[in-house]
């Protein structure tokens, strides 16, 4: 199962030659010159696009973060015409593949100006279009006891407040379960970090090692594997940091 | 249509109840044109992105899809143009092929392995959440850049998979993934591998299970395949449907690891050309923008279809015993 990530792993750390003579997990040769190489062998140094991408993640988490809960408190706590027409298509759009709204989303960027600009990759999180975390909160928010809203509106709360400071506080498990897959999902993503951001220095890490591999040859398969692992790492890291979140949240919604 | 009935009935009742009574639901129906408003509030930017981002693209795209619009000047009606271009498109229906035998080859491997090692772990396996940590990993790896590149190697002409090959004493074994007939195979294998994600799945199902009927079944004298049999397989099958349907839509969506091993191309000869890839070609790479909405229709109807089948024959095989 892990073998394929821990060679990966270990190839990083051999001199590419070897990459190609021994299949053994442990490197004969210990070289981390690999991570220098691979750190310097596009037009930006690495660390240019893994700001990027930080950056990318960090907006789309936010964006989330917000306009998903405010949509969820909605169709969770409130009464209001069409509510249950909205649910349905909000369950819908979670179906709807990217590729098919790709194309007018581009055309409609375009025209905005925001193509090679993060903005394709941040605002629409912003504006509730991940229907998963959505609905995650939704069915949170309903297991909350409503007592807790009526003793609020009894002490003179308005939906705002009880939201804020009633609803938010309590649905940290299913924010932080947003979070962490909205983190993992976007730093993985490619095919709208490939089409939305168009020049080297906006490119993001997945898109900067598409360029990588197709500028590779034989010989720099070394460095090509260490970004990759470098590129691996922080979603191994929020894996580590955030299991109980990610197995509860697969476990009741079924998101991958 | 709560506050109109409200309303309503408060205008009804209010000749004959005295004043005081009266005022109630009026405040009530004020009561519930706030809440409309609130609500209305707070999902104001949910509104904004189905306009723009999502229901609003997605009725774009099948206007343009009767267009020709390259992005540059204006588009122009061809009536059904697109779609009949799509007739004698051969790229077309190689993508459809490598496409559909992907889904229908890799999602049923994938799922069998997971209930597998899913029915495995659920016996009692000490240190289970190590396991399923193990497990999991590769599913949140498995669409990622990386992990594509790490494939390109491990099953490339001198990877991985050759050295051990050569090791063996196997001589000129093919570059399986710029060979025409083994590379689909390749990104059937990587999709495999991302089993733990509907193995979780399964393993909570597995929870689920009241272990009251098992021992109904033992004292009844019901052996351990009876059990499987009758128990654990009906219980299980919202669960392996609810996989299924998530994860056939997932399959026919996939793209970054052809797009990487393939260098965007889709080869050798077009066999890792799924059909997100040759959509992505025919939109970006020539921005044929009525082409590629065309298309993207058509999967939209494909997905939508074979969803809507799965949901129909669930009918006959999905058990929901309450």
């Amino acid at each position: 199962m892990l073998y394929p990530l821990l060679w990966m792993l270990a190839s990083s750390f051999k001199p590419t030659e070897e990459i190609f003579r021994a299949p053994g997990l442990v490197p004969e040769t210990f070289t981390p010159s690999n991570y220098t190489d691979g750190w310097t062998a596009l037009e930006y140094p690495f660390h240019h696009y893994l700001l990027n991408s930080a950056i990318v993640v960090a907006g789309a988490i936010i964006g989330n973060l917000i306009g998903c809960s405010m949509a969820a408190y909605a169709f969770a706590r409130l009464e209001f015409r069409g509510k249950r027409l909205f649910f349905a298509i909000m369950l819908a759009t979670i179906m709807l593949p990217i590729h098919v709204i790709i194309v007018p989303q581009y055309i409609l960027f375009s025209e905005l100006d925001w193509i090679n600009t993060f903005l394709p990759l941040i605002v629409p999180k912003l504006l509730a279009t991940d229907g998963f975390f959505v609905f995650l909160m939704v069915q949170f928010i309903r297991g909350l006891p409503k007592e807790l809203d009526e003793a609020a509106r009894i002490d003179g709360c308005g939906h705002v407040r009880i939201f804020l400071q009633v609803i938010l506080p309590l649905s940290l498990p299913a924010l932080a379960t947003t979070a962490i897959f909205t983190f993992i999902w976007t730093w993985n993503d490619f095919f709208s970090q490939l089409i939305f951001l168009t020049s080297p220095d906006m490119y993001t890490v997945p898109v900067a090692l598409r360029t990588f591999v197709d500028a590779t040859s034989q010989t720099s398969w070394g460095p090509l594997l260490a970004m990759s692992v470098v590129a691996l790492g922080p979603v191994f890291g929020f894996f580590l940091a955030g299991q109980r979140y990610l197995v509860k949240g697969i476990a009741t919604t079924g998101i991958k | 249509m709560n506050a109109l009935l409200e309303r309503r009935s408060a205008a009804q009742t209010e000749p004959d109840t005295p004043a005081p009574r009266a005022e109630r639901p009026r405040r009530s129906g004020n009561r519930a044109r706030r809440e409309n408003l609130a609500a209305y509030g707070f999902l104001a930017p949910w509104f904004i992105g189905l306009l723009f981002i999502t229901a609003g693209p997605l009725l774009a795209s099948l206007y343009f899809s009767f267009t020709d619009y390259s992005l540059i000047g204006d588009h122009a009606w061809v009536g059904w143009d697109n779609y009949q271009r799509m007739l004698d498109d051969e790229r077309l229906f190689s993508a459809l092929k490598v496409t559909f035998v992907y889904v229908f080859t890799s999602v049923p491997l994938q799922l069998a392995l997971a209930l597998a090692l899913a029915l495995v772990l659920d016996r009692g396996v000490r240190g289970l959440a190590l396991y399923r940590s193990v497990y999991y990993l590769p599913s949140l790896l498995g669409g990622s850049v990386a992990i594509a590149i790490l494939w390109r190697q491990v099953f490339g002409a001198d990877g991985l998979i050759n050295l051990v090959l050569g090791f063996l004493g196997v001589e000129n074994a093919p570059g399986w993934v710029s060979h025409p007939d083994y590379a689909l195979g390749t990104l059937i294998v990587l999709n495999v591998w991302t089993f733990g994600a509907p193995m979780v799945i399964f393993l909570a199902g597995l929870r689920q299970i009241p272990t009251m009927y098992y021992e109904a079944a033992s004292v009844d004298g019901a052996g351990p395949l009876r059990r499987f049999w009758n128990i654990t397989v009906p219980m299980l099958t919202p669960i392996i449907f609810f996989n299924l349907v998530l994860q056939i839509i997932n399959a026919f969506q996939t793209f970054t690891q052809a797009f990487i091993v393939s260098s965007g191309t889709g080869g050798p000869s077009d066999s890792t050309l799924f059909y997100t890839l040759y959509l992505y070609q025919r939109g970006f790479g020539s921005f044929d923008m009525g082409y590629a909405s065309a298309m993207a229709w058509l999967l939209l109807v494909i997905i939508g279809g074979f969803t809507a089948v799965n949901f129909l024959a669930s009918k006959y095989w999905v058990f929901y015993g309450d």
